[in-house]
């Protein structure tokens, strides 16, 4: 049985290439901003592009919290990618201005500080230990678009969902966390969906574990 | 762990058939935009411009669909301009699958487009597109242009550079209509004055003949290199240019083949 995977709707990311990429990789995908459809489906992406703030709001008119806890409570697989990352952090400031995140883990979301931003292009990525998303793709390059990210990894091991979690992470002048696999919860900052023949790979690890 | 530098291809697109001749062999159809892409994709390109030149607003449709399908299929950043006016047309494009959208002539007549656009969705798909001459009564020495370079905008190119960044753009997409189509190399001087004026990426574009043109423009400033014809026809391949730039010891993406 090939898994169900959501692609949650809420007006930011470029859902179509999220869609077509779990496609590729042998999931029954639909793009949806229902939350029936959300909460029921094997696997849920959640997008994003832009800003912080922005995203908050759009997740919070699809009921996105509410969606992405009542998922992880019942150890449904979740998959945040870029802002849709970001957003499981407590807390983003953009422009001096904070806004709460659905703080599945602790932490701040903040810009990067290099002499240019955003950092936009292919970079590399340190996998934690036992990663399974980066299984097989732990030398490659992923694309990265983003102005902020969370640069401190503030959970402790005693606290984590469910298992310890597992922290990879990149650098553009300092280090940032790439990726997070936390249990259900996983994230990404980069676009495993615009990665090519590497994120695809990633998006099937992720996939594998639907079912 | 290092940002590589980016390595793009530019296809332009007339009624969803690339136009200027492009020549790969074993290529099925030279004009189809899709399976020009997957080779490029398959030749590891960093990312995509296509650059709509379809004159006729009603044949717009066809670029959508073109765009819908290159998402369907590539699975690459993919950039498209040409023709964009308005915030609908750039909602339309990244709804289709386009992940960044490049505006240009749109821009110089109003400015504030760029402030809505990057606001409305976000700096990282915002790409301003500036066609520079060398203009010596410009401040800088060099000017902004239109149609395709024939006419002076009356700008200088390094001031609305900055003030398109000061608007929110996430990249610039430099094109010297001086180096254009000369294959002698891309304008260094140009990358220059506009990487002193800016704190955001700079794709460099225009000029390159050789494969060893490339690492120069990225010491010059540039966070990416685009070319169009001499990678179409073949006269320079993928792997050449980032051999060069690797060579020069610039970090670049060698993508390993997997099985996916």
């Amino acid at each position: 049985m090939s898994p169900t995977v959501a692609v949650l709707d809420y007006g930011f990311g470029n859902v179509r290439s999220a869609v077509r990429a779990a496609e590729h990789v042998g999931a029954q995908a639909v793009l949806s901003s229902d939350f029936d459809t959300c909460l029921n489906a094997d696997g849920l992406i959640i997008p994003g592009v832009g800003a912080f703030a922005a995203c908050m709001q759009g997740i919070g008119k699809v009921r996105g919290g509410s969606l992405v806890d009542a998922r992880l409570v019942a150890n449904r697989p979740v998959l945040g990618i870029c802002v849709g990352m970001q957003i499981m952090f407590a807390q983003g400031i953009e422009h001096g201005i904070s806004t709460d995140g659905l703080a599945q883990w602790p932490g701040v979301v903040d810009r990067l500080v290099a002499p240019i931003v955003p950092h936009m292009g292919w970079n590399s990525v340190t996998p934690a230990a036992e990663s399974t998303l980066f299984a097989g793709v732990e030398s490659e390059s992923f694309y990265f678009v983003h102005s902020y990210a969370a640069q401190e990894w503030v959970m402790g091991d005693t606290d984590a969902y469910q298992r310890p979690p597992r922290v990879s992470w990149s650098e553009y002048e300092t280090p940032f966390i790439a990726a997070v696999e936390n249990g259900p919860l996983s994230a990404v900052q980069f676009h495993p969906e615009k990665s090519g023949d590497a994120g695809l790979t990633l998006i099937n690890n992720w996939a594998r574990t639907l079912v | 762990m290092t940002l590589t530098a980016r390595v793009i291809a530019c296809l332009d697109v007339d009624a969803g058939r690339v136009v200027k001749g492009v020549n790969f062999v074993d290529v099925v159809d030279a004009g189809d935009p899709i399976e020009l892409a997957s080779r490029y994709g398959a030749a590891g390109i960093d990312e995509l411009v296509f650059l709509d030149i379809t004159a006729s607003s009603s044949e717009r449709e066809t670029t959508l669909e073109l765009v819908r399908r290159s998402a369907d299929q590539v699975f690459i950043p993919v950039t498209v301009g040409g023709g964009i006016r308005s915030i609908e047309d750039i909602d339309a494009l990244l709804r289709a699958g386009a992940d960044k959208v490049s505006i240009n002539t749109a821009a110089i007549a109003r400015p504030e487009l760029l402030r809505e656009a990057a606001h409305r969705f976000g700096s990282q798909c915002i790409v301003l597109s500036l066609d520079a001459r060398r203009e010596s009564d410009q401040p800088s020495g060099f000017g902004v242009t239109t149609h395709g370079g024939r006419k002076s905008a009356g700008l200088d190119a390094v001031q609305w550079a900055k003030r398109a960044a000061d608007y929110g753009v996430g990249e610039i997409l430099l094109n010297s209509m001086d180096a254009d189509g000369t294959k002698s190399g891309f304008d260094l001087e140009l990358i220059q004055a506009v990487r002193a004026a800016v704190d955001i990426p700079i794709i460099a574009s225009g000029g390159a003949g050789v494969a060893g043109d490339f690492p120069a423009a990225i010491r010059a400033g540039a966070q990416a290199v685009l070319a169009a014809s001499i990678f179409h026809f073949g006269e320079v391949s993928i792997s050449e240019v980032k051999d060069a730039l690797k060579h020069d010891s610039i970090p670049v993406r060698l993508p390993t083949k997997l099985v996916s």
